[in-house]
């Protein structure tokens, strides 16, 4: 019975899914056709070539190709699971979209559970000390983070702990110069963690707000003042009623911030000159390249739908309230 | 307060009061307007006594603060109230510190709903409560026990707040009670939205805790089911008590009660006049001079607009009226 609703559940999300790739797919090609710039010039830059190169460079790029025929041969190949091969780094795409996501997914993925843990931890403190001063610290740091831009922040962190203390590396994954074979599990954990810790800032202040929100919430509730009446006190109570109720809302949130946290990586890999699936994203949208932006579009609509996913299979087959609602006649 | 204790020592009971509260008020801060604080009172000097094996019914309109007189001698309130007057457990001064002390112990809550029951916690550990790992173990087989005893079933230790029937709900709330050596027991509203057979079953349950020696105490505004079961009644109008009269005195046309506000609402009931009051319950913020029932009062006179009377003995019962003589 549950099997069979988590069936249709999945039927129908994956439904939606197939049409949400259309659409993303669709108006991604149209805002890059209606880009003003021109890929052949973009690639070319300050060199000089003569016109008949020119017009080969043309034909390549499928420049005088119109627009339909062109998204038409490209979904047809991509259906195949071809997605061509990328203009400015001429390579197939999906080489490249394997490496660039696998060190998105690395930094995306550590900063994710950083922020998680951090704060839930920052939100379940201020939430038990609510009104205080531990508070209000944190609510403040919270606030400065929330305001400052991502960007910005990631600056100030290159500035402060690369180039001033030198802890850090200024920039890419790996050490410059070194063999690929030479690189060192210790060399990526190094470069990794200034991104890692900007990009997990932003997602600290918004778990830590909604932590502390829900949990002044949950301990004002009637049954944690029954809790209290039964003479539960102190961090037990916080331990066996606040923490349980507050943990479910706050995952699922954490799924739901997929998207900001991809958005994130974006401009954190371009400060840092991290070479993953942003970075890409940038050069491919600037240079018209448009096989490689179309891929990125869809490994990114298809990881913010399963953060998505995920949010809903908690709310909908984990929360024992929801579960029983449903499965009553 | 050694008038309060006369009234009782004269009948079957000879022991003190297990609990007294004397002249407690409760208020709130508020803030209005911008930063213009007020203050709103919601129990005004009241003064009541439960003593073991008894059953004492504080009856009062819903929403009239009877559930913070709970909390108050709990030690639960918000941070914002403030409590005056003071309360006495078995002889010692039930401060803060000692609430604390014999909340959910000595001293036990029955909520009124599901609503107080943590919706993500299994309905067992609940009811057992929070244990450290020595006392697992028996904890766990007296909440088999007392299960059995209230015709809970084994699922239902399984199962989640919301999965709950209203009788079952009334009976795990119950069973929180009794996993515990209390000697005071507060029923918050236990008998709302229940059938007469789930009514007069949960009725019963507070019936068998006054005869195993454990002092009663049950709010509510359902004066017939309170009159079923309870050994005193106390009437609870506009924060504070008007009368303590037993259970007997409530018969005829209510000869024998004290207060006109307790005789009207004897006669409102529909098997008696089915005659309503006139006038409405005071409101929370309402500032209240001299009695506070005077406006409703089909005996009041002058005196009675200005000067607030005293809780008295009259009777062989508590009264709060200047004409009770």
């Amino acid at each position: 019975m549950k099997y069979e609703k988590l069936g249709i559940f999945m039927g129908k999300k994956t439904l939606k899914l197939i049409v949400l790739l259309i659409f993303v797919c669709v108006a991604s090609f149209w805002i890059v056709e209606q880009s003003p710039i021109d890929p052949v010039r973009a690639y070319i830059g300050e060199m000089s070539i003569q016109p008949e190169q020119k017009a080969k460079m043309e034909e390549y790029w499928g420049v005088n190709t119109p627009a339909h025929e062109k998204f038409l041969n490209w979904a047809g190949s991509a259906l195949e699971g071809d997605f061509g091969t990328s203009l400015i780094y001429r390579m197939p795409v999906t080489d490249i979209i394997k490496e660039r996501f696998a060190s998105s997914l690395l930094l995306m993925a550590s900063s994710w559970v950083l922020s998680g843990i951090l704060g839930f931890v920052l939100g379940i403190v201020a939430g038990m000390k609510h009104g205080t001063f531990i508070d209000k610290v944190i609510k403040t740091y919270c606030y400065i983070l929330l305001a400052a831009p991502t960007f910005w922040l990631a600056l100030i962190f290159l500035l402060i702990f690369s180039v001033n203390l030198g802890w850090f590396p200024v920039g890419l994954s790996v050490p410059i110069g070194v063999a690929s074979g030479d690189v060192t599990f210790f060399d990526r954990i190094h470069h990794l963690i200034l991104p890692t810790i900007t990009l997990s800032l932003l997602g600290v202040a918004s778990i830590a707000m909604f932590t502390r929100e829900k949990l002044i919430e949950v301990m004002s509730s009637d049954y944690v003042l029954f809790a209290k009446a039964r003479g539960e006190t102190g961090f037990d109570l916080v331990k066996r009623h606040g923490i349980r109720n507050v943990a479910l809302p706050a995952i699922t949130l954490q799924f739901l911030g997929f998207s900001e946290l991809f958005g994130g990586a974006v401009l954190v890999e371009q400060v840092f000159s991290y070479p993953g699936l942003g970075q890409a994203a940038v050069a491919a949208g600037l240079r018209s390249d448009v096989p490689l932006l179309l891929a990125i579009v869809i490994v990114s609509t298809l990881f913010v739908y399963s953060g998505n996913l995920i949010a809903d299979i908690i709310y909908e087959f984990v929360d024992p309230r929801i579960k029983q609602q449903e499965t009553r006649p | 307060m050694k008038n309060i204790s006369q009234v009782t020592t004269d009948k079957k009971d000879k022991s003190d009061a297990l609990l007294k509260v004397k002249d407690v008020s409760l208020s709130f801060i508020q803030y209005t307007s911008g930063l213009r604080q007020t203050e709103l009172k919601v129990i005004s000097n009241l003064s009541m006594e439960a003593y073991s094996g008894e059953i004492l019914a504080v009856v009062g309109s819903s929403g009239s603060g009877k559930s913070l007189l709970a909390h108050a001698i709990l030690g639960i309130l918000p941070s914002n109230a403030q409590l005056s007057g003071g309360m006495e457990y078995n002889g010692y001064d039930l401060n803060r510190k000692k609430k604390e002390e014999l909340r959910g112990k000595e001293i036990v809550l029955i909520p009124q709903s599901t609503k107080y029951l943590d919706p993500l916690m299994r309905i067992s550990s609940q009811v057992i409560g929070n244990t450290d790992g020595k006392n697992a173990e028996s904890r766990k087989n007296l909440q088999r026990d007392i299960f059995k005893k209230y015709d809970l079933k084994p699922e239902v230790e399984g199962m989640f707040p919301h999965e709950l029937s209203g009788g079952m709900t009334r009976r795990v709330l119950v069973s929180t009670a009794v996993m515990e050596s209390s000697k005071i027991v507060i029923a918050d509203e236990p008998t709302p939205g229940l059938d007469e057979k789930n009514l007069n079953e949960t009725l019963s349950y507070f019936k068998n805790m006054a005869k195993k020696g454990y002092a009663v105490i049950l709010i509510t505004h359902d004066i017939e089911a309170a009159l079923k079961i309870s050994d005193k009644i106390a009437i609870f109008y506009a924060g504070t008590i008007l009368e303590i009269a037993k259970s007997g005195d409530f018969a005829g046309e209510g000869e024998k009660l004290r207060h006109p506000y307790t005789r009207a609402l004897w006669n409102a009931l529909p098997q008696n006049k089915f005659h309503a009051i006139k006038g409405h319950h005071p409101m929370q913020d309402e500032v209240l001079e001299g009695c506070f029932f005077y406006k409703r009062c089909s005996t009041g006179n002058e005196n009675c607009s200005k000067c607030t009377p005293k809780l008295k003995i009259f009777n062989g019962g508590m009264v709060r009226c200047n004409n009770a003589a």
